[in-house]
């Protein structure tokens, strides 16, 4: 009998069809991986599994009883726990003040903390999750506060897990450890079922992986019997193109220089620590990591969103940081950014494509008609950058939210190269992004290398720096650690470094 | 002796200044401290102070008037916690809302009822009101003055929603940081995605937290009308429950400091109405309406970061969204 | 879905907040019955007395001057991403300027009194707008808060000079002495006389006039110019205005600014319109009402106007009902006010849901046939 099993389960938003009939079921005592691309409606499967969305139709059944499901309450009851991907923890209180949120065990409080702690202290120790539970949780490390978290859930007495993209925060020795915890997990009966898009994850840990894509389940076998590339393709729905076909780079001359760069976070924690490098005309520079390594934060720095803490950014003779010059002055310059995070940065949720497409140009002259706008010039430009990158459909009086991702991106990526700018940085460029966009988008930016432009790629998506850069620096705990040329590159190099093993420099 | 008689009758009406202001400002905590903002105290407490003088005058007990204080500013919560929590609105918006409906019909329905140009009758029969209670000996000890002074004016000689006042602080920081409930509310106002996925409801607890301040606004109310004076006039509440917001932002939204800020607060107007004309050594006569301001502009500098720092509950203002 | 329902533009626009109105008119008149008296016949009293007559036209246009300004001044800053609740204290220290500029030089020549008014109850109104904006902006200190809190320190200080500074010598109730005639806004019943049009004598005065000027040039401004496209992209989306080199502080400020020299244009109409002297507690509530004004006219000027005109036959109806109806007192108005920001504001999605799900249907019949 199953641990868990899942029976037509389906749900919309809107016209989105996040849930198309799913139907699989997870052994008892067994690590069960759930892969698909973002967006391929895994989360909102696990989230109506863990009752904070509720399917429209279909049957979820719990070691062989069929259980309503409609709250975290009866989901706990049923004895499923959870780990979302971003923590639910209150951060001004202490572990076990989190541990026992909601599982108070009488009105109360010193009783139930007291029976809880004996409780946790066992746990802890069966499963070897130890952590200190008077400690405040925003003072606990990542790692750590996902321990919190799934003792929060083995706490409540789940003997089903589900972990949401566990290991986006985590570096690969955390994400090995936790790995270790889950092997745990399953020798004492648990059911595991792991939610990832990362192939590596999968063949690592799990018995058995079901595939989704587009809201539906495409594939389901014994992890022994598949490869990773056989993963990847049922994923994708075809063979993927793992190498965008270009010719060899071209570096002309240096067009930005990066000088011993240190940025800070709101708290006073260096983010980029003493990072350097140069970026030459017709290259692409792919910067990789492990989400939350630094890369986001010198990006932005790099764009003029943040201010570095030391260091000097040279572009063209100019001295960005010593100037004091602001994204305005640097898009001036010929910087245009692509941000990674499009929906919260790079465009204007409730504005028309057409003025999504002067978003940071605004005060161009070409838009100017004395004090006023020039709506004409406005229109006429959005027109212009919707037909040259295909835009779909090509309406920039439509609302930027009724576009695709993949059309919002090719609009953001037009509007940023548009301005004829000398060097372009470009954050997960395909992130949220249909595959045919992501193809136009990934011969975009070659075409744009060919032309004689300097490109800094951000991408969490190995596969997509090693497919695109010419020249890969690799970032760990705001450090670059290594460069390697992608002629030398492989998936395992690059991945060791990220662990933050020190590379070799090749220069 | 002189100025000790006049430091303690200061202090006296501090107290008696305070009480109103603590009862909503404690409201204000246990609605701000759940994530919803505390902007209809003003409202809630003006609605219970209109509804407890009218049952007041009509039943002839100021103990039904109390029950009818606190149903009529539960009504209102409850129209507020339907429109911040159930329907997600604006809680400013809701809150300026109540206050602004409120302030009219009050004085709307009270010229309706009883006709007196927007007022509710004196209260003047005995049981009407809620009168001081005389604690034993206390007039005795009047004539020991040191001790005995103090214990006369300040511990007796108060009404009983001031105790009742008194009492509701250690309870209320009781309540907050003692028991099941006050956990789940403060994690509520923290991070209410944390203290669903952890299987108790969150709109459930809102709704619970914003009855709670309206339940305690009725008491605050009732004391106006009832107590501090002998029945409802036109905007009586004259902004007490933005100064109790003050207050609970000034006591960062806890139960001893919110109480330390009320008294401050209260001496003030106390000091305000003492001072009025009176020239002092060295300064001269300090403007009252300066004296009155002080509140406000303290809270304004505290707010600012100028006097230590006030941290909110992260989720205050925010309506939860279960799907995202 | 959670996500607010859609609706085509013109029932957003129109209907919707016709609903609004509607319902609050409803419970309004659900109270009057509770009253005692006719919600029916209220209704028609209170229409009647608000656009009856020419005169009751001019007062109805007289108070909707007022909620022009502070309605104007809440939009502005709501596209800014700020909720400025203070309009009514920037609103009487804008008007202490207007009264300062019109008590020290009414002697000068009215049209060059005129601009300095302006400039003054500008100023003031902005410069008492400034130091909420530059704690939000640099101290991150919520407006919302500060903004209330300012409203009581301006009375305070109101009240202050008026007690003991402005007061007229000789004279009990704080008030200022009267302005000097070359400073009265001249009337619109006499400015009409002069191209040959009759109109009762009524409070309505050149500030109406200026008051829609600052409604076309405030719908210029955030529409139609790069300083409004980069307000609204602030208001919107501070991460997106940073990313595009906009500074969402600086923003905070210039539309606290503009925003507070809007709300201080008040006393154009207020004091050099009709009262002629500066007073206790002249805004009088306008400020608040101003928030009413512009959520029920979505902070589009156009919507203002009307939202304005309408909140001024409110003022103006209620005040002939109080007369008619001795049950009925000017407050049913504020009653009606409160219900109308209820239903606007914190409550629209009672009626938007069920309503978008009416007009799908309705679309899709359409679509059928």
């Amino acid at each position: 009998m199953p641990a868990l099993e899942l029976r037509g389960i389906d749900k919309r938003f809107g016209a989105v069809h996040a849930n198309r009939g799913v139907s699989f079921s997870a052994a008892r005592g067994s690590v069960h991986g759930i892969i698909g691309e973002n967006g391929a409606g895994k989360s909102t499967l696990m989230n109506i599994v863990y009752g904070l969305h509720r399917a429209d139709a279909g049957e979820i059944r719990v070691q062989g009883r069929t259980v309503a499901i409609s709250s975290p309450q009866d989901a706990i009851a049923a004895g499923i726990g959870m780990v979302h991907q971003h923590f639910m923890l209150v951060e001004n209180f202490t572990v076990l003040e989190n541990i026992v949120l909601g599982a108070e065990g009488g009105r109360r409080l010193a009783e139930g903390l007291g029976a809880a702690r004996a409780g946790l202290e066992q746990l802890a120790r069966d499963y070897g999750l130890e952590v200190p539970l008077d400690a405040i949780v925003s003072e606990l490390p990542v790692g750590l506060q996902q321990r919190v978290e799934i003792l929060k859930a083995l706490y409540r007495g789940a003997d089903i897990l589900i972990l949401d993209e566990p290991t986006a925060v985590l570096t690969p020795q955390e994400a090995d450890q936790l790995f270790k915890m889950l092997e745990r997990l399953r020798a004492q009966g648990k059911t595991v079922l792991l939610v990832t898009h990362k192939l590596r994850e999968i063949m690592a840990v799990t018995d058995r992986v079901t595939v989704m894509r587009q809201g539906a389940i495409v594939g389901e076998v014994a992890t022994c019997d598949t490869s990773p590339r056989e993963l990847a393709e049922k994923m994708v729905g075809r063979a993927v193109l793992l190498n965008v076909e270009r010719g060899p780079a071209r570096p002309g001359a240096t067009l930005l220089t990066v000088r011993d760069l240190e940025v800070r976070d709101r708290l006073g924690v260096a983010r980029v620590k003493g990072v350097s490098f140069t970026l030459q005309a017709g290259e692409i520079v792919g910067i990789a990591g492990v989400a939350g390594n630094g890369q986001s934060e010198l990006l932005e720095t790099l764009a003029g969103i943040r201010a570095p803490s030391r260091g000097e950014i040279e572009l063209g003779g100019r001295h960005l940081v010593r100037e004091g010059l602001d994204a305005r002055a640097r898009r001036r310059l010929g910087l245009a950014h692509v941000p990674e995070d499009r929906l919260r940065m790079g465009v204007v949720a409730g504005y028309s494509a057409q003025d999504n497409a002067i978003l940071g140009y605004h005060d161009l002259p070409a838009y100017q008609r004395g004090l006023l706008l020039d709506r004409a010039a406005v229109l006429a430009g959005c027109e212009k950058k919707m037909s040259a990158y295909d835009v779909r459909p090509p309406n920039p009086a439509l609302r930027i939210g009724s576009f695709s991702g993949g059309n919002q991106q090719k609009l953001v990526l037009a509007r940023e190269i548009d301005s004829d700018p000398r060097v372009l940085l470009i954050g997960q460029p395909t992130r949220g992004v249909d595959i045919g966009a992501i193809e136009f988008i990934h011969r975009q930016l070659v075409a744009l290398r060919d032309a004689g432009k300097a490109l800094l790629l951000v991408s969490v998506e190995l596969e997509e720096i090693l497919g695109l850069a010419d020249r890969i620096l690799v970032m760990s705990a705001g450090e670059i650690v290594g460069e390697i040329a992608s002629a030398d590159a492989t998936e395992k190099k690059v991945g060791l470094m990220m662990a933050g093993v020190k590379g070799e420099g090749h220069a | 002796m002189e100025t000790y008689t006049l430091i303690v009758l200061l202090l006296a009406a501090t107290i008696r200044v305070a009480t109103p202001l603590l009862l909503a400002a404690l409201a204000g905590m246990f609605s701000e401290r759940s994530g919803v903002i505390a902007l209809g105290l003003e409202g809630m407490m003006l609605g219970a102070a209109f509804a407890s003088a009218a049952v007041a005058a009509v039943s002839g007990s100021a103990w039904l008037g109390l029950g009818a204080g606190i149903v009529a500013a539960m009504a209102l919560a409850l129209l507020l916690a339907f429109a911040c929590v159930t329907q997600r609105g604006n809680q400013v918006i809701a809150g300026m809302a109540i206050n602004l409906m409120v302030a009219g019909l009050g004085p709307a329905l009270a010229l309706a009822w009883f006709d007196l140009g927007g007022q509710t009758p004196q209260l003047e029969a005995a049981g009407q009101r809620f009168l001081s209670l005389r604690w034993p000996w206390a007039e005795a000890a009047r004539a020991h003055p040191a001790p005995g002074l103090l214990y006369a004016e300040l511990i007796s000689g108060h009404n009983f929603l001031v105790y009742f006042a008194a009492a509701l602080v250690p309870i209320s920081a009781w309540v907050l940081y003692r028991t099941r409930f006050g956990l789940r509310l403060r994690a509520v106002g923290e991070n209410p995605a944390a203290v669903d996925t952890a299987g108790v409801a969150v709109n459930r607890l809102r709704y619970q937290a914003v009855l709670i301040s309206g339940a305690l606004c009725g008491v605050a109310g009732t004391y106006l009308s009832t107590a501090a004076s002998s029945g409802f006039v036109r905007d009586m509440t004259a902004g007490k429950g933005y100064l109790a917001l003050a207050a609970l932002i000034f006591g960062k939204w806890k139960p001893w400091p919110t109480c330390g800020a009320c008294l401050l607060f209260a001496f003030t107007d106390a000091l305000a109405t003492r001072l009025q004309g009176v020239a002092l050594p060295l300064v001269g006569v300090i403007p009252v309406q300066f004296i009155l301001a002080l509140p406000y502009v303290l809270t304004v500098l505290l707010l600012a970061g100028f006097v230590g720092t006030a941290v909110a509950p992260r989720a205050i203002g925010v309506p939860y969204l279960k799907e995202k | 879905m959670s996500t607010p329902a859609k609706l085509p533009r013109w029932a957003e626009l129109f209907l919707l907040p016709a609903i609004n109105l509607l319902v609050a008119l409803l419970l309004a008149g659900v109270v009057i019955k509770v009253m005692g008296e006719s919600p029916w016949a209220a209704l028609k009293l209170m229409t009647g007395g608000a656009f009856g007559s020419q005169e009751s036209i001019g007062y109805t246009l007289y108070y909707a001057t007022n909620f022009i300004f502070t309605g104007l001044a809440v939009a502005v800053a709501y596209h800014a991403g700020l909720f400025n609740i203070g309009a009514e204290g920037q609103a009487y220290i804008g008007g202490l300027g207007v009264g300062l500029v019109c008590l020290w030089l009414g002697a000068w020549p009215f049209w060059l009194v005129l601009p300095l008014a302006i400039l003054a109850g500008a100023l003031f109104g902005a410069g008492w707008a400034f130091i909420p904006a530059w704690l939000q902006a640099r101290r991150g200190s919520h407006i919302v808060i500060t903004t209330i809190m300012f409203n009581f320190i301006a009375a305070a200080v109101m009240t202050w000079l008026l007690v003991n500074v402005l007061i007229k010598p000789g004279q009990q109730s704080p008030e200022s002495r009267e302005f000097a005639p070359n400073a009265f806004m001249p009337a619109l019943h006499e400015l009409l006389a002069k191209v040959g049009i009759t109109f009762t004598s009524t409070p309505l005065n050149l500030a109406f006039v200026l008051a829609l000027a600052a409604a076309v040039l405030v719908w210029l401004l955030v529409w139609r110019t790069r300083w409004g496209y980069a307000m609204r992209v602030a208001g919107l989306n501070p991460a997106a205005a940073v990313y595009a080199g906009i500074h969402p502080p600086r923003v905070t400020i210039w539309a606290m600014l503009l925003s507070g020299a809007l709300a201080g244009s008040l006393g154009l109409n207020e004091l050099m319109g009709s009262q002629h002297r500066i007073l206790l507690d002249f805004p009088g509530g306008a400020g608040f009402v101003g928030i009413a004004v512009a959520l029920m006219g979505r902070n589009h000027p156009l919507g203002i106007f009307l939202a304005a005109v309408l909140f001024g036959a409110l003022t103006q109806g209620g005040s002939q009902l109080s007369f008619d109806m001795p049950r009925v007192n000017r407050d049913m108005v504020v009653v009606i006010q409160g219900l109308v920001i209820l239903s606007c504001g914190a409550l629209e999605n009672i009626f938007r849901r069920p309503l978008a799900a009416l007009l799908a249907r309705f679309a899709g019949r359409k679509d059928e046939v």
